[in-house]
């Protein structure tokens, strides 16, 4: 198994909507040393089950004991690295930025560029909304960065495995961790 | 009929085929302990502390297989578990714990005795419950149960508010299933995996087996030796794969590690495959991981899928319950004798005679457990607390039959040969138990010497006195300067005395030849017994290899000069 350092993995989670599984995942992520990049969480396609995308950084060992982990608490039903599967992974971001009469224009038109939106304009600020992946938000905001941003809050990404028509395809992934062991996470 | 939620709890247990619960009470479980008066099919055992209940819960499943269960009271009650607790969980222990809460108006708001315990003890148990509705209750011990027992077993604790308790009614329903959704432990292996582990086993021309607690755990002593047998593997147990396997068996080598046989660590040095089945590679076994078994493939059974690849490397990984897996391996497996590697292991052993105890003028601790087998037979179930005597137990007593070596290995909990000891005979009351401690942990439980004393439970208490606590002493001299601070015992009770305090026989030895005698005294004499036998006080374990170490560091015995204090940790 390649060893290729510190690297971003994307892993999704199907979880008990129950009180306390939040407190025992980032428990874990604790006590094993593990670093939480992004971590979003909300309600599935099934009552009672929320899904949760994280993004966690390390090498390949440390990742698949994450996911290995994970898949032990009792709360989580299906966990699965999708990072080296064709995903779509979503982001969204709310930009507030400072703006004059003189900056207004280039600031929208900025916005239009990267098909945001603004979605509240005050005096001397406007709120903007973007939504893509990670380099596109940061692009934007980077952009946006010589203006003054004066408060900026990410969601952390949302990350969805492409095409299959089964609803459950990620999730499949874990079930074959499961059954082997070592192969944890690696699509087989 | 609508039940209140402490009958529902004693009818869940019931269920459970629960007889016995250790447990103290308080202000918040007393509505439980209200119930349980009126249920005498739940034997209720009264401990002095509570981390004893857990002990004893601990003790009582590992001899039956069974899930041992114990209760407290909110606040102080469970935070004194919890020492049990993670004992339990360190060893893949099946206890479940109750706990009284503080009632619901009351969470939260900081209330006489209310403690999160759900919180404290989320990362020492396999899982736990705030049970806040009255119809939850059913379900949640059907399922602590559940999880607690199968797959890779361990703790489980249920928090129930006084009013649930005591306030709210309804039907008692016991569920058919546990409803998780989320818990599939593994059952049969990926045929694969285990084509590609027969693979490496016929291949091997220096194979040994580690064999660890799950072999205890999944029952699989007899397909151990099959395996063992079949292809001619020596076979080295975990401290907790102690009487895995009968310690005469030609091919049981005994123990490898810190302070395991020297031939045993030199053997792993040199082996060519390692077949590890149910355990979990511990650092008191690897040392350094990048010097340990730099030969060796690895086979590596596990039913616990995160344990593959922690911290050794696995090259044929099989997940799955070791006693299917190997009922799945062993046709694939090939006869094989080994002759060459088995005469190999016979010049280590004798080049490298570990369990040699030398003649002494003083009591040697290592001449009294030797003796406490002999006199025996080896026919009793041994439970030792932490440090020194656990090692030389683990070295010199002999094991017939399995799971009668109960020891806080991973956790490593000192004063657990008390109450363990209590559970242990509370569940297995046809075998012989001893209690094998050290003054220090001793003095850490021996508040239970008075449940063992209100129940009648017949345990021989054996306390290795060296006066000091030995293992940190022994470290102190070996790597810390010879400073001995803080570790030599000038205050012990008088033990004899404190037998008769408590009404029973207390005996003591000091001289090898009344060693025997006194043994075979306890046994004849009825209920508890406490046998103080005063060692020599400074005596090191040998061999060792210092925490962090490999099998270059080992010191077969005495060194001449000190060593650096060791990076690893202990």
């Amino acid at each position: 198994m390649p060893n290729s350092g510190m690297e971003q993995h994307t892993i999704v989670a199907l979880v008990e909507d129950k009180p306390g599984v939040l407190t025992r995942i980032a428990s874990l992520f604790r006590r094993r040393g593990f670093n939480i990049a992004s971590l979003a969480v909300g309600k599935s396609e099934q009552p009672g089950l929320s899904r949760m995308t994280f993004v966690v950084t390390g090498d390949q060992d440390t990742v698949v004991q994450v996911t290995k982990q994970l898949d032990k608490l009792i709360d989580i039903i299906r966990v699965a690295d999708i990072s080296e599967q064709e995903t779509v992974a979503r982001e969204l971001a709310l930009i507030k930025v400072r703006t004059t009469t003189a900056t207004r224009a280039e600031i929208i038109q900025m916005v239009h560029l990267f098909r945001a939106n603004v979605v509240d304009v005050g005096a001397q600020s406007m709120v903007v909304e973007v939504t893509g992946e990670e380099d596109k938000v940061n692009a934007l905001a980077h952009l946006l960065e010589p203006f003054g941003i004066i408060e900026m809050l990410r969601t952390g990404l949302v990350a969805m495995v492409r095409g299959q028509e089964d609803a459950r395809a990620s999730d499949t992934i874990g079930i074959e961790m499961r059954e082997n062991g070592s192969r944890a996470g690696v699509p087989g | 009929m609508e039940l209140t939620g402490a009958e529902i709890v004693c009818e869940s247990l019931l269920k459970e085929g629960v007889d016995v619960v250790f447990g103290l009470p308080g202000g918040a479980v007393l509505p439980f302990y209200g119930a349980l008066a009126k249920y005498p099919q739940l034997r209720h055992i009264l401990v002095r502390h509570e981390q004893g209940a857990a002990m004893a819960a601990d003790g009582y499943a590992r001899v039956t297989g069974k899930v041992g269960v114990c209760a407290a009271t909110s606040g102080p009650g469970a935070t004194n578990l919890v020492t049990g607790i993670a004992s339990a969980q360190m060893d893949s222990i099946p206890i479940v714990a109750i706990t009284g809460q503080v009632p619901r108006p009351a969470i939260g708001r900081d209330a006489f005795q209310e403690t999160d315990v759900t919180g404290i003890t989320l990362p020492i148990t396999k899982h736990n419950y705030l049970v806040m509705e009255v119809e939850d209750i059913a379900p949640a011990i059907k399922e602590a149960f559940h999880i607690a027992r199968t797959g890779r077993p361990g703790p489980v604790l249920i928090d129930i508010p006084k009013d649930v308790l005591q306030d709210l009614r309804t039907e008692f329903v016991w569920p058919e299933l546990p409803n998780l959704p989320g818990y599939n432990p593994p059952g049969d292996a990926d045929s694969e995996q285990v084509a590609r582990a027969a693979e490496l086993i016929n291949q091997a021309q220096r194979p040994l087996i580690l064999a660890g607690h799950g072999v205890l755990i999944s029952h699989t002593y007899d397909r151990l030796i099959e395996l063992a047998e079949k292809a001619q593997i020596p076979v080295i147990t975990t401290l907790l794969g102690i009487s895995s396997m009968p310690t005469g068996h030609e091919l049981n080598l005994g123990m490898p590690g810190m302070h395991g046989m020297a031939y045993n660590n030199l053997a792993i040095d040199e082996a060519d495959l390692l077949i590890a089945l149910g355990m979990r590679f511990d650092d008191r076994i690897t040392g350094r991981l990048k010097d340990f078994a730099p030969n060796a493939k690895v086979v590596h059974v596990e039913v616990d899928a995160s344990e593959v690849d922690k911290n050794v490397k696995a090259d044929a990984p099989v997940v799955g319950d070791l006693k299917r897996v190997l009922d799945q391996l062993l046709p694939l497996v090939e006869p094989n004798v080994h002759i060459d590697w088995h005469r190999h292991l016979e010049d280590l052993k004798s080049q490298h005679p570990s369990l040699h105890i030398r003649e002494s003028e003083e009591l040697l601790p290592q001449f009294v457990l030797n003796s406490l087998s002999e006199v025996t037979g080896g026919d009793c179930i041994v439970v030792t607390g932490v440090g020194q005597h656990q090692m030389w137990a683990a070295q010199h007593c002999k094991f017939n039959s399995p799971n009668t070596l109960i020891t806080s290995g991973g956790l490593g909990a000192m004063g657990f040969e008390v109450p363990a000891a209590l559970g242990a005979k509370m569940g297995r009351p046809d075998k012989p138990v001893w209690s094998v401690a050290g003054d220090g942990g001793f003095q850490m439980t021996m508040c239970d010497l008075a449940t063992a004393v209100e129940n009648n439970i017949d345990v021989k208490f054996a306390i290795l006195n060296n006066g000091t606590l030995g293992m940190v002493h022994q470290w102190q001299d070996l790597f810390y300067d010879k400073d001995y601070f803080a570790t030599v015992y000038s205050g012990n009770p008088d033990f004899v005395k404190l037998a008769a305090a408590y009404g029973i026989t207390g005996l003591r030895v000091t001289r090898q030849e009344e060693v025997a005698d006194a043994i075979q005294q306890a046994m004849e004499t009825p209920g508890p017994v406490i046998i103080d036998f005063v060692v020599k006080e400074s005596e090191n374990v040998y061999p060792m290899i210092p925490a962090g170490g490999s099998i270059h560091e080992m010191m077969e015995e005495e060194p001449e000069a000190s060593v650096a204090p060791p990076s690893g940790g202990g």
